[in-house]
């Protein structure tokens, strides 16, 4: 299996703070790989620093085969990213985003106009597709995220806690769309906080403190903490935490 | 190139979603060009005048009369005593006073001497200072058509005047809408351009949306040039409709050729443009990019020679205005519009402005991060 992410000792300090301390894994072409830790433990930090929107303090990564402090825009190319927080414009419509951010990564008005009408078609968003992203459910919102994410066929797509304050069932679809995108080869990068989300990755990493604690898969995990569910493994990695919140 | 289209289309298409924004940049130059320089005007009109009369005789009722025909003066007291007349200057009634002595159309006629005295309220220094000068004028005027009539009378003529005709160039009538209204579209050009390019970057890192647009492969200068079209545009939307009202209410038509001043106006917006996407580039709020425009935007106008002439202002300060880009557009603006200045005249303006441009853009474009 191609390797697409690998980190060594990647590391970033804010000043005395160390955000992402030393973390060292790979990620292989086509897996679900979760990205688990307490609120402030490092995750977005590391994440980031793998987007290219931030350049690491020490260590080594490489993402699609480029080096995050040197070839940051080449990185770009190949990735996606869903930000924690929405940050599709608002002001324009559903598919006035998907027209721009698919002319921002070079794709054809054909192909723009065929992705749009393919999302619109996959997201049953027929009545929505021209009114303005502000008046959509948050579900919905992150369902569009992910997609214009995923438009430009990346080989990874990064999600900083795409599912966050939705329902189960909006839960449910959204990861829908994620083994769909999974299925045609993309490598999905997760972050969460939901236990059941866990379950759904290939492998997990659990942050604690800045540092990877565990790294395994779901079922391996439980063996290892000798743990029922995803849940008591957390909390007994999480309990030993030092960072307050 | 693809890229830019796609910027103008996501630009262009928020802006006109924006109608509160939309409609102040519409409105905001036509309105303020209306109503200020009505009321930005150096002319000083209805000064009010007390008058303390001792003579009681014609040559005094005359001089009252003409000083009261003009419109610069409103006669508010006629007093019997300089201390009731200072009391209207107390109670800011008055804020000149002319004092007429005893004797004065006897010593007129003939010792051909007179003293008058004016006493001056100087709160309002500028409406006290003028009303001063302009009474003075008058009385000189006065005093001249009674030597004119006396010398009918007699063959003597002991008066020496020298009278000094000013013939004011460029503006003949020395109309002050004529001198304030290019000034004051210079400085709404300067406004609209540099508040709408410093809040624009800086709100999409309020709202988060840069963040999508920094994990693209997006060029740093393809953002900035996709920043700075659509807000060059409105620029000049903004001073082709201040270029209409001035016509259409004030008359005012450029002497020199449009084209001249387009050519400058262009210019200028992508240096101040340039000048707000900077600032946009080092804030992380909407207010601090605010602020901080505020700042500069004030510094522009008073050292901009808007309302003082440069001319006049300390050797530092006159050293600080060369790196002010208003400066050199209200100087532009008024050259052409007034003077008919033409390309060969601006040479200098344009390469200055030019070189602002450049510089402010290329620092904005460096200062933007993709990655921090």
């Amino acid at each position: 299996m191609e390797t697409v992410i690998r980190t060594e000792k990647l590391t970033k300090r804010f000043g005395d703070f160390i955000a992402t301390n030393e973390i060292t894994f790979e990620v292989k072409k086509g897996e679900i790989f979760g990205f688990l830790g307490a609120n402030g433990a490092g995750k977005t930090t590391a994440m980031r620093m793998l987007c290219g929107l931030s350049i690491p303090s020490s260590g080594d990564a490489q993402v699609a085969g480029f080096d995050v402090y040197k070839q940051t825009e080449e990185i770009k190319k190949n990735i996606g990213y869903m930000s924690q927080k929405f940050s599709l414009y608002e002001d324009l419509t559903i598919l006035e985003n998907i027209k721009f951010f698919g002319g921002i990564y070079g794709l054809t008005d054909k192909q723009i106009k065929t992705k749009s009408d393919s999302l619109v078609e996959k997201l049953g968003l027929h009545n929505e597709a021209k009114k303005l992203v502000s008046g959509l459910p948050l579900g919905w919102k992150q369902k569009l995220s992910f997609s214009v994410a995923v438009l430009h066929d990346p080989k990874i797509v990064f999600l900083d806690e795409p599912t966050g304050g939705v329902d189960p069932l909006t839960r449910r679809q959204f990861w829908e769309l994620i083994y769909d995108a999974a299925d045609t080869g993309v490598t999905i990068f997760v972050t969460t906080h939901y236990m059941d989300e866990a379950e759904y990755c290939n492998r997990i990493s659990i942050m604690v403190d800045g540092r990877i604690d565990a790294l395994d898969s779901p079922v391996n995990l439980k063996k290892q903490f000798n743990a029922n569910s995803m849940d008591e493994v957390f909390y007994q990695l999480a309990r030993g935490a030092k960072r307050a919140e | 190139m693809r890229t830019i289209k796609f910027l103008l289309f996501k630009e262009f298409k928020q802006i006109f979603r924006n109608r509160a924004i939309l409609a102040l940049i519409m409105v905001m130059p036509v309105v303020q060009l209306i109503i200020l320089p009505l009321a930005a005007d150096y002319e000083v009109k209805n000064i009010n005048l007390s008058v303390v009369d001792h003579d009681h005789s014609t040559y005094s009722q005359k001089l009252i009369s003409t000083i009261t025909a003009t419109p610069y003066f409103k006669l508010t007291g006629y007093n019997k005593s300089y201390d009731e007349a200072f009391r209207l200057i107390e109670l800011d009634k008055a804020d000149l006073v002319l004092e007429i002595p005893q004797g004065f159309e006897r010593n007129l006629v003939r010792e051909n001497q007179q003293e008058l005295f004016v006493a001056v309220n100087a709160i309002n220094g500028t409406k006290a200072n003028l009303g001063g000068a302009y009474l003075n004028t008058i009385i000189q005027i006065f005093n001249s058509d009674i030597r004119v009539k006396l010398l009918e009378h007699e063959e003597s003529n002991q008066t020496q005047n020298i009278d000094v005709t000013v013939s004011n160039w460029f503006n003949p009538y020395m109309n002050y809408h004529v001198f304030m209204v290019p000034g004051i579209l210079a400085v709404l050009v300067t406004m609209i351009g540099g508040f709408l390019s410093a809040l624009n970057i800086v709100k999409e890192k309020e709202v988060g949306t840069i963040e999508q647009i920094n994990v693209t492969p997006i060029k740093k200068s393809h953002f900035i040039i996709g920043k700075l079209i659509p807000f060059w545009v409105l620029g000049n939307v903004v001073f082709t409709l201040g270029l209409l009202v001035s016509w259409l209410v004030y008359g005012i038509t450029p002497v020199g050729s449009l084209l001249v001043l387009y050519v400058f106006v262009s210019v200028f917006l992508l240096a101040i443009l340039g000048f707000g996407l900077l600032v946009s580039t080092f804030c992380d709020t909407q207010q601090q990019a605010m602020f901080i425009m505020f700042f500069f935007v004030m510094i522009f106008i008073l050292m901009g020679g808007l309302f003082t002439p440069i001319e006049s202002m300390p050797g530092w300060a006159q050293t600080v205005t060369k790196f002010n880009p208003a400066s050199y557009l209200i100087e532009t603006m008024r050259m052409v519009i007034l003077k008919g200045s033409g390309f060969k005249d601006l040479l200098r303006n344009i390469g200055i402005i030019a070189i602002f441009a450049i510089v402010l853009n290329l620092w904005a474009v460096l200062n933007y991060r993709k990655t921090s």
